[in-house]
C-alpha cells in the first residue's frame, strides 16, 4: 500500500491520543479516527482489478471518505482501515475495474 | 448604591441578563416571556448592552444558536416558556451533554392541549431530565437574583451545565414589584468573565465538539453530567453564600418557614410559596401547627434537605402545579426518592393544584390541611389529590 499522506499527523495523534473522558466529550486531538478505525462498519468491500483500470482517477475523486490513494504509477490503492464499503467507486468506475464483494470476517 | 425600580418579572430577568453581560442572546417571542428578549433588544439597540442579539425563526433555532455561541466560548442568555421550551427539548440535552453553561429565563406556563397561556410548572418540570439546573423564583427580586446565581453556578468548572430559572407566568412575569438592581461593579466581581477551558473556538487549538459517542464512550459522558449535577449541590451552596455576602439576600436549596414544631409542612415552589407562607401565618393564629418549605433549587434535587425537613414533621404535603400522568406530581416522585430508604419518615401526600392559571386560594389550602389531618388520624386518603377540581363539570 502507498504511504498515507497523513503519516506525520497519524504519528502525532498516536502519541497524544487519550481515551480519557473530557467535559462535553470534546475531542481535543483532531484526527482521532487514526485510533478509531471506522472501516469496521463495512459490509461490502471494493475488490480492484488492476488489468481493467485505465487510471481515470474517478474512484479517487468520488470517494467521500477519502479512502483511496494513488500509488507511484497512479493506480488506486484502497485504505480498508477507513473504507466503509459505500460502493460509489464501483458505481463510478467506467471499466468495471472495481467490484463490491461481501466481506466475510 | 443599588437602584430600586418597580418592574415586571420579565423586566427583572432582562435586567439580570444586562448585568451578567452575555455576549450573545438568541431568542424567539412567546407568551408570557416575550418581554424578556424585547427589553434586551432595547438595551442592545440603546448601546446599554454589548451583545449580539440573534433573531431566529423558532425556539429550536434560538437554543441552537445559543449552543453554537456557547460552544464558541462566550456567555449566552435566552428566554422562553411553555411550547417554546418544549420545541427546544432535543437541543436541551445537547447543551447539557456538551457542557455549555447557557442560562435561560422561563415564564412558567402550562402546555397544550387545550391551549392555555397561564401559569403552571409543566414546561420546566417536563425538562427535568435534560441535565439543566433548575431554579424557581418566588418573586421578581428572586427572578433577577436566581438568574445571576444561575450564571455563577453553571459556569463553575465543577459544574459546567446549562441552567434555567423559572418564574410564574403573569403572577410574576407581568406583575410589577419593587426590585433592587445590584451595582454593576458588584455583579462584575461576582460573575467575572466567562473564560471556558473546555469549549471555545481557537484556530490554534482545533477541537471537535459534539462528536459521535459509541457505546464504548456514551455512558461515561452521561456519567460526567451526573457527576457535575452532584457537584452542583455544593457549588450552589457556595454561590448562595457568596451572593448573600455581596448582595445581602439569602438563598437556600430549600427555604423553611415556621417548620420547627409543625405537624404538617406544605412544600411548594415558585410564587405559590408566598401564598402558602401567608396561609401558615393565618393558621398559626388559629393555633394550628403548620409550616412551609419552598424548593428553590429543583435540579439538582435537594435530597439531603428534604430528609432533614422530613425529620421535623408528621406530614409532608406537596403542592404541585404539574402532573406526570400515570404516577402523580413530579416532585412527589422526587421526594419519594429522597425518603424511600429512610428508617423513619412522615406521611407524604401529593396535591395537584393551580394548573393552567387557576388561582390557589386559602379554601384550596384548607382542603389540603383537612386531607392531611385525616391521614394523620390514620384514615385512608388518596396519595395524589387534585385540589379545587370543578367536579360538577366533570
Amino acid at each position: 500500500m502507498a504511504e498515507s499522506p497523513f503519516k506525520e499527523e497519524i504519528e502525532r495523534v498516536e502519541k497524544e491520543y487519550s481515551e480519557k473522558m473530557t467535559p462535553g466529550a470534546i475531542v481535543y486531538i483532531p484526527g482521532s479516527s487514526v485510533i478509531n478505525k471506522t472501516g469496521s462498519w463495512r459490509v461490502f468491500m471494493p475488490e480492484f482489478n488492476r488489468d481493467k483500470c485505465v487510471r481515470c482517477y474517478l474512484c479517487y475523486i468520488y470517494c467521500p471518505e477519502p479512502a483511496i490513494y494513488l500509488d507511484e504509477e497512479n493506480y488506486p490503492v484502497f485504505d480498508y482501515d477507513y473504507c466503509k464499503g459505500c460502493g460509489i467507486c464501483a458505481n463510478e468506475c467506467p471499466t468495471k475495474a472495481i467490484e463490491m464483494v461481501r466481506e466475510v470476517k | 448604591m443599588p437602584m430600586r425600580k418597580v418592574m415586571k418579572g420579565n423586566e427583572a430577568a432582562a435586567w439580570a441578563a444586562k448585568l451578567a453581560k452575555p455576549k450573545v442572546v438568541a431568542a424567539f417571542p412567546i407568551t408570557p416571556s416575550t418581554l424578556v428578549p424585547e427589553k434586551i433588544s432595547e438595551f442592545v439597540a440603546n448601546g446599554e448592552m454589548d451583545a449580539e442579539f440573534v433573531k431566529v425563526e423558532s425556539e429550536h433555532s434560538a437554543i441552537s444558536a445559543c449552543v453554537g455561541a456557547s460552544a464558541a466560548g462566550v456567555r449566552v442568555f435566552t428566554a422562553t416558556a411553555s411550547q417554546g421550551l418544549a420545541l427546544m427539548h432535543e437541543v436541551l440535552f445537547i447543551a447539557a451533554g456538551m457542557r455549555l453553561p447557557i442560562v435561560m429565563a422561563i415564564g412558567n406556563r402550562s402546555l397544550s392541549a387545550p391551549i392555555n397561556i397561564w401559569n403552571d410548572w409543566q414546561d420546566t418540570i417536563s425538562e427535568r431530565d435534560t441535565g439543566w439546573l433548575q431554579f424557581y423564583a418566588e418573586n421578581n427580586q428572586e427572578a433577577l437574583d436566581l438568574i445571576l446565581a444561575a450564571f455563577k453556578v453553571a459556569e463553575d468548572e465543577r459544574v459546567l451545565l446549562p441552567a434555567m430559572t423559572g418564574f410564574d407566568a403573569f403572577i410574576l412575569t407581568h406583575t410589577v414589584e419593587p426590585v433592587e438592581i445590584p451595582d454593576q461593579e458588584l455583579v462584575d466581581e461576582f460573575l467575572g468573565e466567562y473564560e471556558p477551558k473546555h469549549a471555545y473556538i481557537d484556530p490554534k487549538r482545533p477541537i471537535t465538539q459534539g462528536a459521535l459517542g459509541f457505546p464504548a464512550h456514551y455512558a461515561e459522558s452521561r456519567y460526567k453530567v451526573w457527576e457535575a449535577m452532584e457537584n452542583a449541590k455544593e457549588v450552589i451552596k457556595e454561590v448562595f453564600a457568596e451572593f448573600e455576602k455581596k448582595f445581602g439576600r439569602k438563598y437556600q436549596m430549600i427555604e423553611e418557614y415556621k417548620t420547627d414544631d409543625a405537624e404538617i409542612i406544605l412544600v411548594t415552589m415558585g410564587s405559590l410559596a408566598g401564598t402558602v407562607k401567608e396561609f401558615v401565618d393565618k393558621k398559626r393564629e388559629e393555633g394550628i401547627k403548620i409550616g412551609a418549605a419552598k424548593i428553590t433549587v429543583y435540579r439538582p434535587f435537594p435530597i439531603e434537605e428534604i430528609r432533614a425537613l422530613a425529620k421535623k414533621t408528621k406530614v409532608l404535603a406537596l403542592l404541585e402545579k404539574d402532573i406526570s400522568f400515570g404516577i402523580g406530581g413530579a416532585v412527589y416522585a422526587d421526594v419519594g426518592r429522597a425518603l424511600i430508604n429512610e428508617k423513619e419518615k412522615p406521611i407524604v401526600l401529593d396535591f395537584i393544584l393551580g394548573l393552567g392559571g387557576r388561582d390557589v386560594t386559602f379554601e384550596n389550602l384548607d382542603e389540603v390541611i383537612e386531607i392531611s389531618k385525616k391521614a394523620l388520624k390514620g384514615e385512608k386518603v388518596e396519595e395524589v389529590s387534585w385540589i379545587g377540581l370543578r367536579k360538577e363539570i366533570l
